[in-house]
């Protein structure tokens, strides 16, 4: 009788916790999917900006590595050819006509051809790229420091982010942009890279400019960069949330 | 339950194990509670004050309750939107860099030859079949089945609002806890193992594989196990999860480049963060069936309330109430 009894209460136990646990699932993909909470989880997306950056220098440089750690293999994510018959016809042309416009809030808009950007000095570092799916690779990397060029077109007083627009578009027909505050600009390490282990940037890697963003995950690094545009606000920029990736739900700030 | 709501202004006893209070339940006390099911039967009528059969005791502060609480929350959110991180690339590597044909663990799902997918878990080259659960589970391939993650669909960025939101409530909470368990020698006296109680270990062991577990005087304290497992998942695997979850975090890497050091690498890091992942799980299991096994109204209750219900020894010693 007693035996019975407490067999009777495991399986209501069980009973009330496996109901239990699909209530509390599904209540958090409700939750994930309404319009309130998730941006109560975002709140801290400030929080640990705010603190990442109280803790580290701002001249810090991210870990840099030999020769002897570059990974076989970089793998390429995210769009690996913006297959556009602009873009074709760039590579056909090995990019001699590409340019980098740099504008919005500077008192020299500038436009800069690969050739002009090459003969600039140069910065190369062999640094951990972070995926934000978790996944890490290692790469030398050469270009001309960010805030090289930022010196020579000289932002205005407002401006105070660098929004970087590529030449990739989605199958929906949306651009892929990225954004960083100027002051990331200036880093030693943020380069507008055009070298991979040594050789110009392949298709995959982002030809012919990709950015490097040491310090933040991978979707950071804008790939087939064409124009940097300074603002004072991404509010009115593609879907406001300063990037392609982050009007889809990552964090612009991606430290970590 | 009136009577047995701990009134906070009474002064801890001396003398009394764990620096909780302890107080005798006669018979008056009994009556006048709703009757909480531990006590009814136990208590006997015409017993003094003096020489009660059960006791019950302050055992968990408001401090400890709280925290207690809001650990459980945190550390499912936790686990859950983990794997659903790891998902969007389930393997694991050592050493700084992700060499895709050098996994130390992946979980994924592959076609046989006769075009089935199953779900292949391989652990240090070694490959096991693991559909259902892991790799492929309900007709989808993917690492951690749709159960085990949050939110249960595929979303890494809603995975990582999760993970981050509950690991800064996690940290605040742990520092919370520290501070005062430091502060009130919650630390020093009950959950540090006493020499004595490092010398009882082998006996605790097989008490624990026999199911025997301490009653009366000496289930007021922690035992060696409960202390050691309390430690080492307080102050080392917390600790450990916390500083390899920073250590995939590049800015922090460059602010403190010594994580990487001692952690052999990112990657290294995040299998570390993984394995003290699953010690959480392991001890939650064990410690949600040691609930369950030593009186789960009671340990409810005092994790609850505060108050826990201790029967004297020669009264019975050996059942549960």
């Amino acid at each position: 009788m007693k035996h019975e009894r407490a067999l009777e209460r495991r399986q209501f136990l069980k009973g009330t916790l496996g109901a239990a646990s699909l209530v509390v699932l599904a209540g958090c993909d409700n939750l994930t999917q309404s319009r309130w909470f998730p941006s109560i989880l975002n709140k801290t997306e400030k929080l640990t900006e705010r603190v990442q950056r109280a803790v580290t220098p701002t001249n810090a440089l991210a870990k840099e590595y030999g020769e002897a750690d570059i990974s076989k293999v970089f793998p390429a994510n995210g769009s690996i050819d913006p297959g556009t018959e602009d873009y074709a016809e760039h590579v056909a042309k090995h990019f001699s006509e590409w340019t980098v416009m740099i504008g919005g809030l500077v008192r020299i808009p500038t436009r800069w051809s690969l050739a002009a950007l090459k003969a600039l000095p140069s910065r190369t570092q062999i640094t951990r790229h972070d995926c934000v799916e978790g996944w890490s690779a290692i790469g030398k990397w050469t270009g001309v420091p960010l805030g090289d060029l930022m010196h020579l077109v000289q932002p205005l007083p407002g401006a105070k982010y660098a929004v970087f627009h590529c030449a990739d578009i989605d199958d929906e027909g949306i651009a892929y942009y990225e954004s960083m505050t100027l002051a990331d600009c200036y880093h030693p390490q943020t380069l507008l890279a055009y070298e991979l282990n040594g050789s110009a940037l392949d298709v995959p890697h982002g030809a012919p400019i990709r950015l490097r963003f040491e310090r933040q995950l991978g979707y950071k690094h804008a790939k087939y960069v064409m124009r940097i545009e300074l603002a004072d606000s991404l509010a009115g920029i593609g879907g406001g949330r300063g990037g392609y990736w982050e009007d889809q739900g990552y964090e612009w700030y991606a430290g970590i | 339950m009136g009577s047995l709501i701990p009134d906070p202004g009474q002064e801890n006893r001396p003398g009394s194990d764990l620096g909780m209070r302890s107080e005798p339940i006669s018979l008056k006390a009994h009556a006048a509670s709703d009757g909480p099911t531990v006590l009814q039967g136990v208590v006997s009528a015409a017993r003094p004050a003096s020489a009660p059969v059960v006791e019950r005791i302050y055992r968990h502060r408001l401090p400890v309750r709280i925290s207690h609480w809001l650990n459980v929350p945190c550390l499912f959110i936790l686990i859950m939107s983990g794997l659903q991180i790891f998902n969007a690339h389930p393997a694991l590597y050592w050493g700084d860099r992700s060499d895709r044909d050098q996994p130390v663990l992946s979980i994924r799902p592959m076609k046989t030859e006769s075009d089935e997918i199953r779900g292949i878990t391989t652990i240090l080259g070694h490959q096991f079949n693991t559909t259902g659960v892991l790799g492929y589970s309900d007709g989808s391939g993917r690492a951690f089945p749709a159960w085990a993650t949050v939110p249960s669909y595929k979303s890494l960025a809603m995975g990582r609002q999760w993970h981050l939101f509950f690991a800064w409530l996690l940290v605040i909470n742990g520092l919370f806890f520290t501070a005062y368990a430091l502060i009130s020698r919650h630390v020093t006296r009950d959950l540090a193992p006493t020499g004595k109680d490092l010398r009882g270990i082998g006996k605790a062991v097989t008490d624990h594989l026999m199911f025997r577990h301490p009653t009366g005087h000496e289930a007021k304290r922690y035992n060696v196990l409960q202390k050691l497992a309390y430690v080492v998942m307080l102050f080392i695997v917390a600790p450990l999860i916390i500083l390899t979850g920073l250590t995939m975090s590049p800015m922090i890497d460059t602010a403190f480049p010594w994580l990487l050091t001692i952690f052999g690498g990112r990657q290294a890091a995040r299998t570390i963060h993984f394995i003290a992942c699953f010690s959480f799980v392991g001890f939650i299991v064990i410690h949600l069936l040691q609930v369950i096994l030593t009186g789960f109204v009671n340990n409810m209750r005092s994790m609850v309330t505060g108050w826990f219900v201790v029967k004297r020894e020669h009264e019975g010693a050996g059942h549960e109430a």
